[in-house]
């Protein structure tokens, strides 16, 4: 029987079909149709500046979205070969990891509400919120921040801040506490999830696994340790790994994930230095107002980058960062022109969502609904 | 930020490569974000990826990305489509890029899913947006767009607003 899920529908997580091939009620072959939500942003990104694209990269993990600026103008950074200072790099850290957090109470609450524990959804987005008016209050948005800016970011930390992160902080380890508590020794969840939807770690590595689901597979491979960024090699933080590849793993492993994004946002609050929150690179950076003002450079880099935008140098780059979900990789192709010429984002969900068919074959419908939240396909991300 | 730390482990292995491949490749060279690139002719594409999977130092297990590049505007550097292919070594935090330049009529290279699983999406995708054949793909469809749709929207040639606009007059 081919029963067809989707693409509306209460179980997936955003606009996902999923065609299932049913033997009586155990799924034989299962072929995910995406594409509902391609907005065809790699094709905008040839005709609009360096600057404009940085909205469209928010609404890729639209519940990290902070995450997915980092890593564009990582990579226009890179380009240019500007620096950016410390004040801005400590900041991005933050917020990546407060980002971070967030991507993973969301992944974990719908998940575990897929399989019907509905009081730590609750309890999760509770801690979201908090999380939201913190965001609010450091970028004007909630969910679509666009807070980075090539060369730093774009507005200084309001007063209070330390202490509202660290009331996060307090309280997302509370929330983690009561949900272990609901959860990690439910003879129900235990039953729903150990066991199912497992991959192996040889096929994750040649699927092009990466993030969480690798780490739920035994392999301990992170890229802020692999190819380090921003300040992440002054802090100290492990990295979980589970080695069961199924739906509990993955689960496992993002819990104690945002208790190391807890940590790491404790060191680095400690130490948030002084200075300029934007690269001093007049040519590729907006000048600050006394330039513009008083100088004829910061007159004319102010009127050409307004009007003209950056044009980095011809060459190309490809910059990742660990996003919640994975490795977000963004390779930029640049022929001196004011629009890149190629911009390709590397999706972690659609490396994941291919390895579907292989961790379903054999279990049953709710199963699926179970490791599809597992996996954590975000449709913005996947289909771009 | 250091793509490669030990940049002679990945700069032999090219070498290797290249000795091994003759003609058919080109001198290895890093980009500006320090990951070195070599260019391949299409016909030794599986071998290169092969080569680097199994090395044993460089031991490139990861495909990171697969992906296409359409130099219609800039005849003069070469064919006109480029595959590129974005290999990672997790043992040992190493990044490496293979190219391959493919003409304007009927692209088509082998497909790298022998090697890498997760290339069965990728060239999907390169297949929808780009149009370049992969040849021995166990399912060369469609990914992103619909079944029925005609052009590759990643080519230069096809415009950014596309080619069926919906036009919303006063009686609609």
């Amino acid at each position: 029987m081919i029963l067809n899920v989707g693409p509306s529908h209460p179980a997936t997580h955003g606009v996902l079909q999923i065609v299932v091939e049913l033997e009586g009620e155990s799924i034989m072959r299962v072929d995910p149709i995406v594409g509902y939500l391609h907005r065809g942003v790699e094709k905008l990104a040839e005709c609009i500046t360096y600057h404009q694209f940085i909205p469209y990269t928010d609404r890729l993990n639209y519940v990290s979205s902070f995450l997915n600026n980092v890593g564009y103008v990582m990579a226009v950074e890179k380009l240019i070969g500007i620096e950016v200072p410390e004040r801005a790099q400590v900041i991005r850290v933050i917020l990546s990891e407060m980002s971070r957090i967030m991507d993973h109470l969301v992944c974990l609450g719908a998940n575990v509400v897929d399989i019907g524990a509905f009081t730590p959804f609750l309890y999760m987005f509770y801690a979201r919120e908090k999380a939201y008016d913190i965001l609010e209050e450091v970028c004007g948005a909630r969910m679509t921040v666009s807070y980075c800016r090539v060369g730093g970011v774009a507005r200084d930390l309001p007063d209070g801040f330390e202490k509202k992160v660290l009331d996060f902080c307090d309280l997302t380890e509370s929330t983690l506490k009561d949900v272990e508590g609901l959860l990690n020794k439910n003879r129900i969840f235990l039953d729903r999830t150990v066991g199912i939807g497992v991959i192996s770690q040889e096929d994750a590595v040649s699927y092009g696994f990466t993030g969480p689901n690798l780490r739920a597979t035994g392999k301990q491979w992170d890229i802020r340790r692999a190819f380090p960024y921003l300040t992440y090699d002054r802090y100290e933080f492990d990295i979980p790994t589970h080695d069961g590849g199924d739906i509990w793993a993955r689960y496992w492993v993002r819990l104690e994930e945002m208790r190391q994004s807890v940590r790491i946002i404790r060191q680095a609050l400690k130490d948030i230095p002084d200075g300029r929150i934007i690269s001093d690179d007049f040519k590729h950076v907006l000048p600050d107002k006394e330039e513009v003002y008083s100088s004829i450079e910061g007159v004319i880099h102010h009127f050409e980058q307004i009007v003209q935008g950056i044009r980095p140098p011809k060459g190309e780059v490809y910059a990742s960062v660990e996003a919640a979900n994975g490795e977000l990789g963004y390779y930029l192709v640049s022929d001196g022109e004011r629009s890149p010429y190629r911009l390709r984002i590397r999706p972690p969900c659609f490396i994941y969502y291919q390895a579907l068919e292989q961790m379903v074959r054999g279990h049953i419908i709710p199963d699926l609904v179970g490791i599809l939240g597992s996996i954590n396909i975000i449709a913005g991300e996947l289909d771009r | 930020m250091t793509e490669n730390r030990d940049k002679d482990v990945v700069a032999d292995c090219l070498e290797e490569l290249k000795s091994h491949l003759g003609e058919a490749a080109s001198e290895a060279a890093p980009t500006l974000d320090g990951i070195f690139t070599i260019e391949v002719q299409p016909s030794a594409i599986i071998e290169s990826l092969n080569f680097l999977r199994d090395h044993l130092e460089g031991d490139f297990d990861m495909l990171t990305d697969l992906t296409a590049v359409d130099w219609m505007n800039y005849p003069e550097t070469g064919e006109r489509f480029e595959v590129v292919y974005l290999l990672c070594s997790t043992k040992s935090n190493h990044r490496v890029r293979v190219k391959c330049r493919l003409g304007e009529t009927g692209p088509r290279v082998a497909s790298a899913t022998a090697v890498f699983k997760g290339a069965e999406w990728l060239e999907r995708e390169v297949w929808d947006l780009f149009g370049i054949r992969f040849d021995g793909h166990p399912d060369l469809r469609r990914i992103m767009l619909w079944e029925d749709f005609e052009g590759h929207p990643l080519r230069k040639d096809f415009p950014t607003r596309g080619y069926n606009p919906v036009e919303r007059t006063p009686e609609t």
